[in-house]
């Protein structure tokens, strides 16, 4: 199954790479990668997205704590939690089918961000299936390129969620709930 | 007052204690060494830079401290990697420095330029590349204290020639390294340890397991209070032989692919493990699924990334292992057990006589001989240092460690050469200490230029080489499973004796039995370094052996009574 990490790292050079260069060397394979600042200076947070079993994603926390830059690491998958990807997709649009794609960007809530005489650019920001839904019925216009984040991830507040548009139901949380019942804690 | 990045390098290394470097000078290191001069350093120059690597491995595992070791960019860098990544499977204190290229050639494939903080990240518990001179002190003062704080390794910091030669002022900070995101002190919550204690006081069939954790964290008195206590017999993993006394009634011998039989047996039997830092290793469990079906397991570790790794355990106590033990010992229940300790004196039969010394002599020379009266005559009091491969498995069978770091050996990455440079480093941090090595002809040839080193520096480490004329584990795996095709397995030796006159050191060669004990007594007595050549029976298998895979106690035995009485 699908483990979404939130991984907080000191700012230095090469901490991206001893991060990857763990999750190669313990023969996981990385789904997706993203990482920039934090509300504090010197923190980097990548969300690391990896296929792997609970077993697998316990090891993975662990070993991750082995690495002196890695300041905190939070298996996010098992709380409720807000992923998002962001893409750019340049389709092709003609004078005729322009309409339909823009139709298409409106019921997905993405928006167009580039208009030339045969295509425009869409940007969409969502879950990677809405994404992926959307991908799918631009594909008989003709996808000409796509860039993609990745995941992003947090986990939700303590309180009732739903800050409006396209955001899911929350249920509430305890800080920090435990990501399993093992009596393992690699953090204290 | 201003200093170099050199300057500050030596003095911040004497302020972590330290005397003693092995290092090879080069280009992008020359302005430390120039610098260190200056300084109250002892350099053992050694031939090359795995031995460098090694020497401070073994310098670590026998004295306790960190070992130091130095090298020059690119070449220099990358002869270390096999001793870095030695250090690392077996978690040996170790500060590699090595120079590198100016920070404006950088990226630019400059004359031995090589990207070792690169190159070496996954095999150092962490490293560093240093640029700038005011970074040097506080560097050397982390890559000290994150070697040899938590679970120990190998720790490289790459200086830049730049930042050697360049100056600044120097202000000496005494204050305790703060890193954020490491963390050494772990430890494990009350109610696990209740369950622990618990676990140990209910046990009928436990076995202690004697892991290099003993060693690193101090706890043989801990762990031999604690089955003396309860009457819990105690088995050894390779790297904790010594953590438990040999001669003790409660030790039962090694466990693993050449463990005792009764040991494996008894595993397989036991209702609780006790692993006191150890991993449980491949080489230790034979197919895991097989594996000690019958046991709960309590796992003892200063690393949590171990539990469950392989083995999955009922108690998980993370932390140093010496802590964690006095804190369970005054709760652990005197126990009797002797009905549990009865039935492994069975298991035992007569497959425990271990008294090879009387057998008569068949004419043969036998390794397993060998190691035996080295042990007698040297009173199992030596600092015994092995290579890897048949004769290291017959050292751990037939040399009895009653002291802790008193066998040094390449356990996890089981790197061939590590014996004679680690033995030199042995000899340093514990000059009183009688050293042998006790190599095999194949892994004596890997570094054997180091002979200079000992020649040069006048030490006193004595080498017991197990010639066989083949690269002897492996040609035993092709004579058990490879329907003895020995592919690249027979060696074509020097004159080792020859070989040692020519460094101006003495050599010797034995070829019978009776030569063995009269040969070891001439190395011991003679002043300088002795290299006996014991020129043993050519296709000699280590028994008992688990197949790679097979269950723990389908163990191959040994075919007909060579060195034993009774059928091993």
């Amino acid at each position: 199954m699908r483990h979404t990490f939130a991984v907080h790292v000191e700012d230095t050079p090469g901490v991206l790479n001893r991060v990857a260069s763990l999750f190669r060397r313990r023969a996981f394979n990385i789904e997706s990668l993203t990482v920039g600042h934090t509300e504090t200076a010197g923190v980097s947070r990548m969300t690391i997205v990896a296929d792997t079993d609970d077993h697998g994603a316990l090891r993975l926390e662990a070993n991750l704590y082995k690495l002196v830059n890695v300041l905190r690491v939070d298996d996010i998958t098992v709380r409720p939690s807000v992923q998002r990807d962001l893409a750019m997709i340049k389709v092709a649009a003609t004078p005729e089918t322009r309409t339909h794609v823009m139709q298409l960007v409106d019921v997905f809530r993405a928006r167009v961000i580039d208009v030339a005489p045969d295509s425009v650019i869409i940007e969409a920001t969502g879950p990677e299936d809405k994404i992926d839904g959307l991908v799918e019925v631009l594909r008989q216009y003709g996808v000409i390129e796509m860039v993609r984040t990745g995941c992003v991830a947090m986990a939700r507040g303590p309180k009732i969620g739903g800050l409006g548009d396209g955001v899911e139901r929350g249920t509430q949380v305890a800080d920090d709930a435990p990501a399993d019942d093992s009596n393992v804690s690699y953090s204290v | 007052m201003k200093r170099t990045g050199a300057q500050i390098l030596w003095e911040a290394l004497i302020r972590e204690g330290v005397s003693t470097v092995f290092g090879y000078p080069g280009g992008a290191i020359l302005p430390a060494y120039d610098a260190m001069l200056e300084f109250p350093i002892q350099h053992v120059l050694v031939r090359h830079e795995q031995g460098a690597t090694h020497m401070a491995d073994g310098y670590a595992r026998a004295g306790g401290g960190v070992g130091v070791a130095v090298a020059t960019s690119g070449p220099g860098a990358t002869n270390m990697v096999t001793g870095i990544a030695t250090a690392m499977l077996d978690s040996s204190p170790m500060v590699c420095i090595t120079g590198q290229v100016g920070g404006k050639l950088i990226g630019s494939d400059a004359f031995q330029e090589t990207d070792i903080t690169g190159v070496t990240l996954p095999i150092t518990k962490h490293n560093y590349l240093v640029s700038r001179p005011q970074d040097v002190a506080r560097t050397v003062k982390e890559a000290f204290y994150v070697a040899k704080s938590g679970r120990p390794g190998p720790v490289l910091l790459d200086i830049t020639k730049d930042a050697q030669q360049s100056s600044c002022e120097v202000e000496w900070d005494d204050s305790e390294v703060t890193l954020p995101g490491y963390r050494p002190d772990l430890r494990a919550t009350q109610e696990v340890y209740q369950r622990a204690i618990d676990m140990i006081n209910e046990a009928k069939r436990p076995i202690i397991f004697a892991g290099h954790g003993i060693m690193l964290s101090g706890a043989m008195d801990v762990v031999r209070a604690i089955a003396e206590r309860a009457n819990i017999p105690v088995a050894m993993t390779l790297l904790g032989i010594g953590g438990f006394p040999a001669r003790h009634p409660l030790n039962l011998g090694m466990m693993g692919m050449h463990g005792e039989a009764w040991v494996n047996s008894a595993i397989q039997e036991a209702d609780l493990l006790l692993a006191f830092g150890m991993r449980f290793d491949d080489r230790v469990t034979g197919n895991l699924a097989t594996y000690a079906q019958n046991a709960k397991k309590i796992h003892i570790d200063i690393d949590p990334a171990e539990f469950n790794k392989n083995v999955k355990v009922d108690v998980p106590l993370t932390g140093d292992l010496r802590t964690v033990l006095e804190e369970i010992l005054p709760h652990v229940a005197e126990g009797d057990r002797s009905s549990w300790r009865a039935a492994i004196e069975e298991m035992k039969g007569d497959c425990a006589v271990r008294d090879i010394q009387n057998l008569p002599d068949s004419g043969h020379l036998y390794a397993a001989h060998v190691i035996n009266d080295l042990w007698r005559v040297t009173d199992g009091d030596a600092i015994v240092v092995t290579d890897v491969g048949q004769h290291q498995m017959w050292e751990a069978q037939y040399y009895h460690h009653d002291h802790p770091r008193s066998l040094i050996t390449s356990g996890g990455l089981g790197t061939m050469g590590f014996a004679l440079p680690a033995a030199i480093g042995a000899k340093f941090a514990c000059p009183d200490k009688e050293v042998w090595a006790v190599v095999g002809d194949g892994g004596f040839q890997m570094t054997q230029a180091e002979l200079a080193t000992i020649a040069q520096e006048q030490i006193k480490v004595n080498v017991a080489i197990i010639n066989n004329g083949y690269l002897g584990m492996v040609r035993q795996w092709q004579e058990f499973f490879y329907d003895r095709r020995y592919a690249a397995t027979p060696l074509l030796n020097p004159d080792f004796v020859k070989l040692a006159e020519a460094y101006g050191l003495s050599g010797m060669a034995v070829t019978k039995r009776a030569g063995v004990v009269p040969g070891v007594e001439a190395a011991r007595e003679h002043a300088g370094a002795v290299i006996l050549e014991f020129k043993v029976e050519q296709e000699d298998s280590v028994f008992p052996m688990v197949p790679a895979g097979a269950a723990l106690d389908k163990m191959i035995r040994r075919p007909n009574p060579i060195v034993e009485t009774a059928a091993d």
